[in-house]
C-alpha cells in the first residue's frame, strides 16, 4: 500500500527566522487515520499547511499522494488542493450562500453538471446527517451542524485524503464526539484521515496512532499524559 | 467551459440586480462619462454636415497678369481643369461687362482709358480634396508666372474647417481621457468588491479554485457595468438629441436650409455600447490582476 502523506526530514522556518518545524519525519499510509496533537504553537497548523501546500518546506521533502509539494508550480496548486479535503476550526463557510451552494462549491469549480452535482451534494449531506437542510443558510445552524456542512464540502469530491485542523475546537464535547465519529466512518470507507486536535481526552480511547508535536519536533507517537 | 461562463455571467448579473441602487449609480457614472464624448462626436458630425453642404460653393480665384493674353489664359484654364471639378475663364472684357452690369459704376469706368480689371480663372476644387490639399495647390498656382494673385473665396469656411479639425481631435483626446476614467471607475468599484469578498476568495483558494475561476465573476461584473454604462450613455445622447432637434430645425428654417440633426448612427451606437463593455472588462481585468493574487490563504 502506498503512502498518503510522507514527510522526510522536514523543516520550516519563516523568513523572520522563527523555526516552526524541524526534522519531522513520518508517513501516513493510504487508508490510515491518525491524530496530530501538541500545545498551541507546537507546529500542528504549520504541518497541515505543508500538506495542503499553503506553505512550502524550507528543508526536507513533503510528498502527498505521490506528489512532491516542493516541485509544484504555482498554477498547479489549485488542482493539487482539489485532491485533499480540508476541514477548518472556524468552518470557513460562505455565509451568504445556502448549505447546498456551500457543499456544491468544489463541484462547481470542477464543472460538474447540474444533476450530478445535486446527487453528490445530497449524498455528502446524507453522510453527515444534514439531508433536508440544503436550502437553509449556514448561519441558522448550530456550530456542530456548520462543521458538518464543512465536512460535507470536504468529502463531496470524494478525496482520498481528509485533513482537519482543530475541527472540534469551537464545539461542545457532545458535538465534538459526533464529528469524530463522522471521521471514523469515512476512514472505514477507505479515506486517509489526519486530524489535528488538542482534545486529547477525546481521542485517547480511540484505536488510532497519535503523533505528538512539541516545539516543532515530533516527540512521540503516543501522547504523554493527559492534558485537560 | 462555455456553460461555466454563462453561469458566471448570469450569476453576476443576479448579484448586481440584488443591489440595484448601487449598480445603477455606478452605471450612471460610467454612462455620463461615456455620454460626453459620444455627444461631442454627434455635435462635430452635425457641424461637419453643415459645412460640407457649403462645400460646393468653395471656390478659388486666380487673377492673371495683364501680360497674359486670352489664348494663353484659356489654355491655362484648360490645363487646370484636369485637377479641378470645374474651371471658368473670365476674360478682362467679360469682367468689365459683368462689373458694369452688376456694380452700377459703369459710367465711372468709361472715364478710364484702360480696362482696370484682370482676367480671372475661377476654380472649384474637387470635392474629395481636403482643405489642406486645396490650400497647398492654391499656393502652387500662386507661383505660376501667369498668375498675379491666387485667392481663396470664403476664407471663413476654411477657418471653420480648421476649427472643426481641432474640435475633432479634441473630442478624440477627451474620449481617450474619459475612457481612462471609466477604467479607473470600474477598477475601483471592483477593488472594493474584491476587498468585501476577501474571505470568500480565501475559502475558494483553500478548496482548490483555480485563478481563472475566481477571476471570472469579477470580470463579468466589469462587463455588466460597462454594458449598462454604454446603454445609459446611449439613452442620454438620444435624449439630448431629441431635446434640441426642434430648435435646430427652427434655426435651419431661418437659414432656409433643409438641414436636420443626424443622431448616433448604428455603428456609432455599437461603438458606445461596445466601447463601454470593453472599458468595463478592461477596468476589472486591470484591478483583478493587481489585487486577486495578493489574497492568499495563510
Amino acid at each position: 500500500m502506498g503512502e498518503a502523506i510522507s514527510f522526510h526530514e522536514v523543516g520550516h522556518r519563516y523568513p523572520s527566522g522563527h523555526e516552526t518545524l524541524s526534522q519531522v519525519s513520518f508517513a501516513l499510509a493510504q487508508g490510515e487515520m491518525a491524530f496530530l496533537t501538541g500545545h498551541s504553537g507546537a507546529g500542528k497548523s504549520t504541518l497541515l499547511k505543508l500538506i495542503a501546500c499553503l506553505v512550502r518546506p524550507t528543508r526536507g521533502q513533503v510528498v502527498i499522494n505521490g506528489q512532491n509539494t516542493g516541485t509544484l508550480k504555482r498554477r498547479q496548486i489549485p488542482a493539487f488542493r482539489q485532491d485533499i479535503g480540508l476541514i477548518f476550526q472556524n468552518f470557513n463557510l460562505l455565509y451568504d450562500r445556502s448549505v447546498f451552494d456551500n457543499v456544491a462549491l468544489p463541484l462547481v469549480i470542477r464543472g460538474f453538471d447540474h444533476d450530478e452535482m445535486g446527487r453528490r451534494v445530497r449524498a455528502a449531506l446524507d453522510a453527515v446527517g444534514l439531508l433536508g437542510r440544503e436550502k437553509v443558510l449556514p448561519i441558522t445552524l448550530s456550530g456542530g451542524e456548520q462543521q458538518r456542512v464543512g465536512i460535507a464540502r470536504a468529502i463531496v469530491t470524494k478525496p482520498a485524503l481528509l485533513l482537519a485542523d482543530e475541527p472540534t475546537g469551537n464545539l461542545d464535547p457532545t458535538m465534538a464526539r459526533e464529528i469524530m465519529q463522522i471521521f471514523r466512518r469515512f476512514n472505514e470507507a477507505g479515506v486517509s484521515v489526519l486530524v489535528a486536535t488538542h482534545a486529547v481526552d477525546l481521542i485517547q480511547q480511540l484505536p488510532y496512532r497519535i503523533l505528538n508535536l512539541a516545539q516543532g519536533r515530533l516527540t512521540s507517537e503516543r501522547p504523554v499524559g493527559h492534558h485537560a | 467551459m462555455l456553460k461555466a461562463h454563462l453561469r458566471d455571467c448570469l450569476a453576476t448579473l443576479g448579484r448586481l440586480w440584488r443591489d440595484k441602487i448601487n449598480t445603477l449609480l455606478i452605471a450612471a457614472v460610467i454612462g455620463i462619462t461615456l455620454a460626453l464624448p459620444a455627444g461631442l462626436h454627434v455635435l462635430v458630425q452635425n457641424l461637419s454636415a453643415v459645412s460640407y453642404s457649403w462645400e460646393g460653393s468653395l471656390q478659388a480665384s486666380l487673377f492673371l497678369k495683364d501680360s497674359v493674353n486670352e489664348t494663353r489664359g484659356r489654355q491655362l484654364a484648360q490645363e487646370l481643369g484636369r485637377r479641378a471639378s470645374q474651371v471658368q475663364y473670365i476674360s478682362r472684357e467679360q469682367s468689365l461687362a459683368e462689373f458694369r452690369a452688376l456694380s452700377g459704376f459703369g459710367e465711372a469706368l468709361d472715364l478710364l482709358a484702360d480696362n482696370p480689371l484682370p482676367a480671372v480663372i475661377v476654380i472649384t476644387p474637387k470635392a474629395q480634396q481636403t482643405p489642406q490639399q486645396v490650400d497647398q495647390w492654391l499656393e502652387e498656382l500662386g507661383r505660376l508666372p501667369e498668375v498675379e494673385l491666387a485667392k481663396m473665396d470664403q476664407k471663413w469656411l476654411q477657418r471653420l474647417y480648421a476649427i472643426l479639425d481641432i474640435v475633432q481631435r479634441s473630442v478624440l483626446m477627451i474620449a481617450a481621457l474619459l475612457g481612462l476614467a471609466v477604467i479607473v471607475t470600474v477598477g475601483n468599484t471592483i477593488r472594493l468588491d474584491i476587498e468585501n469578498r476577501r474571505d470568500e476568495i480565501v475559502v475558494m483558494k483553500l478548496i482548490g479554485a483555480p485563478d481563472g475561476f475566481i477571476r471570472r465573476p469579477f470580470l463579468y461584473t466589469g462587463f455588466w457595468y460597462g454594458l449598462a454604462g454604454g446603454v445609459i450613455a446611449w439613452i442620454f445622447v438620444r435624449g439630448a438629441l431629441l431635446a434640441i432637434s426642434l430648435p435646430a430645425r427652427r434655426l435651419a428654417g431661418l437659414y432656409e436650409s433643409s438641414f436636420t440633426l443626424t443622431g448616433l448612427s448604428f455603428s456609432a451606437s455599437l461603438l458606445v455600447l461596445g466601447g463601454g463593455l470593453l472599458l468595463g472588462v478592461a477596468g476589472s481585468a486591470w484591478t483583478v490582476s493587481r489585487h486577486l493574487s495578493r489574497i492568499e490563504p495563510t
